[in-house]
């Protein structure tokens, strides 16, 4: 404990509560125990607001495993974590490694518009991207027409092949600013001296990305990491705006069969069970990333 | 001279590129929102041939966006200023004061910054409507006040820990209490801290979709991007209105964006790092 929070002569030890206890309280009711009662929920048969309300155990966690549709909805989301992570990250990565061992004139601007897809509303993301994406009218169409390339021409967000990766891409539109603004920052702290010394060795561009860039970013990798794979699970927004999961099921996604189940069908115990997987998988996600990160930086300690 | 540096005009190409990219759907809907329908089909990305402010008019009106836009800056003033208050009380309960249990209490909170809406929204939903709250402010406040303070706590405390020690020993030596030391003597110096929290808290909060969709169903009680996805069901074919309604909903994050970004930024690259 750090000597800050010492008692002061005739300070009751608890005086610390005083202070936590309004913000915890509001969190406690509105947070803690509700997703407690999510899990709870979760083990009941529990249709319409209170009725048929009966102990079922693990039956709807079971029922899960043989769900194609959750099934569906899962992998979905597998996928979008090759859209909102693994792609970003090594755009981010080929932009720092290009970039970012030098003071770049202009970063301020540079970082203030890649960031821009961050602040802005899902849905106005969604909004926008329906209409860049419209058969007839959408630019992207226009584009591929323009240039000659009418046979690649989709109506996107209505195809079964290729509404799924038409909205992952969306999403790596929206991450891969992001990325690359914390590696180029991640990439200021490594020594020149490294790669001079390693120049000197002979090591070529390539050799010095693999040895030198990526260790020495281990820690902002990391971090992309939890952020956009989370984000890639918890994807409901985007959907919602874009496609609400169709057609079919090919863009249906987690958070977006939590939402029919529960909220549309009232179907509140098997709701919950979708629900409680999803934050099972991300809080376990997340422990999981952070643990193999401080184990590598003990390492090199 | 290395052959990094030789090569600067090659690599600020690709990063053009890369900002192109971002920009030119951005620029395209702003554009739209002055424009005639019959315009955005011929030419999407020019300027308009005559600006128009007819679409914002009628989004507005007809559009109803006037009343999204209340209940949004109702909704979020209130969670902003609960929240970042709360938080600086409790970052400074971890961070300064003397709190038994903290090793349980600390991972407790940082639960709340992990898990996704979708983790609450069930049980909040239903009880909401045991209680008759559903359709009112306190749906979309309690709940956005419950998640804010997990992150704004841990935000805080951070800022608390690491304050100087010198400055707390002197005030005690002066005679302040530990209320008077927070708010006389640290909360001045954690303007930065705060500024960051209160930009962060208002984005999540202006932006939030989930729980306004699900805990409103009357037109009246819908947030801004609650109203702009069931505009965009209404008006589907109409262009021009719906990038209005678009940059109604965008405009004020990306202003504070763009005023606050050396915080902003900070925020989340520093959040990420926490979460």
């Amino acid at each position: 404990m750090k000597p800050q929070t010492h008692r002061r002569p005739g300070e009751s030890r608890w005086k610390g509560y005083l202070y936590l206890i309004p913000a915890f309280a509001v969190y406690l009711f509105f947070t803690l125990i509700p997703i407690l009662e999510t899990v709870r929920s979760s083990f009941y048969d529990w249709g319409a607001l209170g009725k048929s309300n009966t102990w079922v155990g693990l039956e709807n966690y079971l029922s899960l495993l043989n769900d194609s549709t959750f099934l569906k909805a899962f992998s979905n989301n597998l996928v979008f974590i090759i859209f909102y992570s693994f792609i970003p990250i090594l755009l981010g990565l080929f932009l720092a490694s290009l970039l970012g061992r030098f003071p770049i004139p202009g970063f301020t601007f540079f970082r203030t518009v890649l960031f821009l897809p961050q602040v802005i509303s899902m849905v106005v993301v969604g909004v926008i991207w329906r209409w860049m994406f419209h058969p007839t009218t959408g630019p992207v169409n226009l584009f591929l027409g323009a240039i000659g390339l009418e046979r690649l021409q989709q109506a996107w967000l209505g195809s079964f092949k290729w509404a799924l990766p038409a909205v992952g891409s969306v999403g790596s539109w929206v991450q891969y600013g992001f990325c690359m603004v914390l590696f180029l920052a991640g990439m200021q702290r490594i020594s020149e001296e490294y790669y001079e010394a390693s120049s000197l060795d002979g090591a070529n561009g390539l050799q010095q990305f693999f040895f030198i860039t990526i260790p020495e970013l281990k820690s902002e990798i990391g971090v992309a990491l939890i952020t956009t794979i989370i984000a890639a699970l918890r994807v409901f927004d985007l959907v919602y705006a874009t496609t609400r999961g169709g057609p079919g099921e090919s863009t249906l996604v987690t958070g977006f069969l939590i939402y029919r189940t529960a909220i549309l069908n009232n179907e509140i115990g098997y709701g919950a069970a979708v629900a409680t997987v999803l934050t099972i998988v991300i809080l376990s996600l997340s422990l999981l990333i952070r643990r193999l990160m401080t184990e590598s930086t003990d390492e090199e300690a | 001279m290395t052959l990094q540096s030789r090569n600067l005009i090659p690599r600020y190409l690709v990063v053009l590129l890369f900002m192109l990219i971002v920009l030119i759907p951005i620029w395209g809907a702003l554009m739209s929102a002055f424009k005639s329908n019959t315009e955005i089909a011929s030419s999407p990305f020019s300027l308009p041939q005559t600006w128009t402010l007819d679409n914002f008019r009628e989004a507005w009106t007809v559009g109803k966006f006037s009343i999204f836009f209340k209940n949004s800056v109702i909704v979020t003033t209130i969670v902003v200023i609960a929240s970042v208050f709360l938080s600086t009380l409790s970052g400074y309960a971890f961070g300064q004061l003397p709190l038994p249990g903290k090793a349980i209490l600390f991972p407790l909170m940082l639960v709340g910054y992990m898990v996704p809406f979708e983790a609450v929204v069930i049980p909040l939903y239903n009880w909401m409507g045991l209680l008759g709250l559903r359709n009112t402010y306190w749906a979309l406040i309690l709940p956005q006040i419950g998640l804010s303070v997990s992150f704004g706590t841990l935000w805080m405390s951070t800022f608390f820990e690491n304050a100087p020690r010198e400055l707390v020993d002197a005030a005690t030596i002066d005679g302040c209490n530990r209320w008077q030391t927070l708010w006389q003597i640290l909360w001045p110096l954690a303007r930065p801290a705060t500024t960051t929290l209160i930009v962060l808290i208002f984005m999540w909060t202006w932006n939030e979709f989930l729980l306004a969709l699900v805990m409103v169903q009357t037109e009246a009680m819908r947030t801004l991007p609650v109203g702009l996805a069931f505009f965009q069901g209404k008006y589907t074919s109409n262009l021009s209105l719906m990038a209005a309604g678009a940059i109604i909903v965008a405009l004020p994050t990306v202003l504070i964006y763009i005023i606050f970004q050396r915080f902003f930024i900070r925020g989340m690259l520093g959040g990420a790092i926490k979460g």
